[in-house]
């Protein structure tokens, strides 16, 4: 049974496969694949030209700026939480989303858990790979806070303060 | 004997009942004369900012979030380091005894109905008393956990929190607690302080930073705030054409590696404050160490990138985002101004309140008081340095007295300062004498506001898990050795800081004179620095020598002292004396006697 995400607000199959930097381009999931940001660089021009749907990985030393100006290949960006206390990802899904007019899936994904959705949602992010057990909690946690203070990137969520009172 | 003011008709004229809705602009003064016959002797707060229904949702859904958040970590769903990252967000450590609850005391400022509250939690949740610390906050040291989600919704009941109090966040943006009444003051750098305060609750970009990140903002010539050694320093200065906008500093703290900030930024026109803000913070949290956390605060950063490329990163940052919809327009400066305007002030002279009066009133008139920018009216430091009591700490009943008197002689206004005093801002100098009284009573007029006793202190090893040594008992040794009024007064202005260890909790790298605890073999050591100052001149202190036993840290200091006074010139400050003269007569005197074994 493939692997189930939290996309868009609802729980959902996850219909990506990551490729490992070692194995062969072929057999592409019906989906799309995910390279590491490393195999992206060192196989750009042939993954530019490959038929499919394209996904990439960013750590959070990676900098967004590097795939800038190959945004529109990927239909799906992951950005990398290695830990509860490591938030560059949510700069990253700012600046991919609000700087580069990224469009397409933003997933994070490592160490993402119910309490974490509600920021991420705010920087851009529309789907999370979660423990199996937070998946049906986390649905709920689009609606932790009913207003913010301060812009952000809010496609449907409460402007901020300043501008409604 | 105080009179008794019952809580209740107070709070149905003060601004926390659900009947007072959110308005916009500020009341008249008709409306304000209306509330003030209606509340009889007692003034009514006007100049705080005041919750609307968005705000106080904003905080129950905190409490909430709180709440769930604790019950999965007892219910073993969490474990103990993913709850830590929770709740440290929410000011709770572990701490030696118990748990330790920070909480937030936005720039310092507090009603006696938020006041009267700490003192309940206190009495109901601690044992019976609070520690108001450097940061304006205050901490309670034996809460049980599972009652913390019960004492944040008795907060959010008075408008407060414990939001981003710890944890790698934005904490509480702080300020001069003389904020609005200070003659020196350009603008009151409050209205600044709640749109720093909102913008960074919450932020959801920054909520994971390398480390803390503090922010403090002055208006005023002096620096009450210490912001040249917080990570963002903000100061209210004005531009090439006269008008106000900010200067920005960055890069300051204490700590392992104690650093004075640097301007980043001389003259930031105003409506980009928050964009400003942002940019750093967002070049802080892609660029910040996150390899080691002795490392990771900002000031490292602006270290090794030094400060031009540090601010060469924040402009283009800068640059490409000033026009994302921070711009804080005019009629959002005018509106969180309004909440800040001054109370309404009777027409009075000034008077001269110590004429006649008995020399322990006059002592406490000289230290315990500040002018006051409007005749008849003085600034009043309620001191919480009272010889055997912990710096910092009060009581439950003492907080509830405060809360009091602030109704009766302060338009029920409490400030919490930098140097974990408390201050009433805005009292009649005819009602001085009353008030000293009462406070007399209550032990909190000891009369040594800025003089050696009026140290800043941490909880140390008594309460803390990260110090080294303890702190309080060091501070009552200083109070037994330095009892005598007389020779603090010729000792004139001097900050003695101490903390139990290297994370300087307690500023001593700032304090005239610094003491660190040190743990040397399973042993208390104490290490001395001195020429450290916190203000607008701000400054390291220089370590003396090798660390002292606790038994010889007050004799050491009085040697140092004992130098002071043979060196200065008539009025000259220890600090002064320190920068003209040098360490090299303080180191020889400071080891001469054999105290310092």
């Amino acid at each position: 049974m493939p692997r189930q995400l939290l996309r868009d607000g609802r729980v959902v199959a996850d219909d990506w496969s990551y490729l490992d930097d070692g194995a062969g381009p072929a057999a592409s999931a019906a989906g799309g694949v995910i390279l590491s940001l490393a195999r992206w660089v060192a196989e750009r021009s042939a993954w530019l030209e490959a038929p499919g749907r394209l996904g990439v990985v960013l750590s959070g030393a990676h900098k967004v700026e590097q795939l800038a100006p190959d945004l529109s290949r990927f239909d799906l960006i992951v950005a990398e939480f290695p830990g509860p206390s490591d938030g560059r990802g949510y700069t990253q899904g700012r600046l991919l989303r609000e700087r580069y007019r990224y469009a397409g899936e933003l997933r994070a994904a490592g160490y993402v858990r119910r309490d974490q959705i509600f920021f991420l949602a705010r920087c851009g992010f529309n789907s999370f790979e979660l423990p199996e057990s937070e998946l049906a909690a986390a649905t709920g946690a689009f609606h932790t806070f009913s207003a913010a203070y301060q812009p952000a990137n809010d496609a449907g969520l409460p402007l901020p303060l300043q501008f409604r009172r | 004997m105080l009179p008794s003011f019952a809580g209740h008709g107070c709070r149905a004229n003060h601004a926390f009942g659900p009947t007072s809705a959110p308005q916009r602009g500020t009341l008249s003064v008709y409306a304000r004369t209306l509330l003030a016959a209606a509340a009889g002797r007692r003034l009514v707060s006007f100049d705080m900012y005041r919750y609307d229904v968005i705000d106080r949702a904003l905080v129950n859904e905190r409490v909430a979030q709180f709440r769930d958040q604790t019950q999965r970590f007892l219910a073993g769903e969490l474990s103990d380091d993913e709850f830590k990252h929770l709740r440290l967000r929410n000011g709770l450590y572990i701490q030696r005894h118990a748990p330790m609850l920070r909480v937030a005391i936005p720039y310092g400022l507090l009603s006696s109905s938020q006041l009267r509250a700490l003192g309940s939690i206190a009495r109901r949740y601690d044992r019976g008393y609070g520690h108001f610390t450097t940061r304006q906050n205050i901490q309670f040291n034996w809460p049980k956990l599972e009652q913390v989600p019960d004492i944040l919704a008795e907060l959010a009941a008075v408008d407060m929190h414990a939001i981003q109090t710890s944890g790698n966040c934005i904490r509480n943006t702080t300020s001069d607690h003389l904020a609005g009444v200070t003659p020196d003051e350009l603008e009151d750098p409050r209205p600044w302080c709640e749109i720093i305060r909102q913008w960074s609750t919450f932020h959801p970009e920054f909520a994971f930073l390398p480390r803390k990140f503090k922010i403090a903002v002055t208006g005023a010539a002096q620096d009450r705030a210490a912001s040249l050694v917080h990570d963002v320093g903000v100061h209210i200065v004005r531009g090439p054409g006269g008008e106000l906008g900010f200067e920005i500093l960055a890069g300051g703290g204490l700590g392992r590696a104690p650093m004075i900030g640097q301007v980043v930024r001389d003259f930031l026109p105003r409506e980009h404050l928050l964009s400003y803000l942002e940019a750093v913070l967002r070049v802080y949290n892609l660029e910040g160490r996150r390899d080691n956390l002795t490392k990771a605060r900002i000031k490292i950063l602006v270290k090794s990138l030094g400060v031009e490329e540090f601010r060469r990163r924040v402009e283009a940052e800068w640059e490409a985002l000033r026009d994302a919809g921070l711009r804080v327009g005019d009629a959002e400066v005018a509106r969180m101004r309004a909440f800040f305007e001054p109370p309404a002030y009777r027409d009075l002279d000034d008077v001269d309140p110590a004429a006649g009066k008995a020399a322990a009133f006059r002592a406490w008139y000289r230290y315990n008081t500040v002018r006051h920018k409007v005749p008849g009216y003085r600034a009043v430091y309620i001191s919480l340095k009272k010889p055997g009591v912990p710096p910092g700490d009060a009581s439950d009943m003492q907080m509830e007295l405060v809360a009091d008197l602030a109704d009766r002689y302060a338009f029920g206004e409490v400030r919490v300062t930098h140097t974990q005093n408390l201050l009433l801002a805005d009292v009649e100098q005819e009602k001085l004498h009353e008030l000293w009284n009462a406070l007399e009573g209550a032990g909190l007029a000891t009369p040594n506001i800025g003089t050696l006793t009026d140290m800043i202190c941490c909880p140390g090893l008594d309460f803390c898990s990260l110090a080294n040594a303890g702190s309080i008992d060091v501070a009552r040794l200083i109070n037994e050795r330095f009892d005598d009024y007389d020779y603090l007064y010729d000792l004139g202005e001097i900050d003695v800081k101490m903390s139990g260890c290297m994370n300087a909790c307690g500023h001593h790298h700032v304090g005239n004179i610094g003491i660190l605890g040190v743990d040397k073999g399973g042993e208390e050591w104490y290490q001395i620095t001195i020429g450290g100052a916190a203000g607008a001149d701000a400054s390291l202190g220089s370590v003396i020598g090798p660390s002292v036993a606790k038994a010889g840290v007050a004799d050491t200091i009085a040697r140092l002292l004992d130098v002071y006074v043979e060196h200065r010139s008539p009025e000259e400050r220890f600090l002064d004396t320190v920068r003209r003269i040098g360490l090299k007569p303080f180191k020889e005197r400071a080891y001469a006697a054999p105290a310092a074994a």
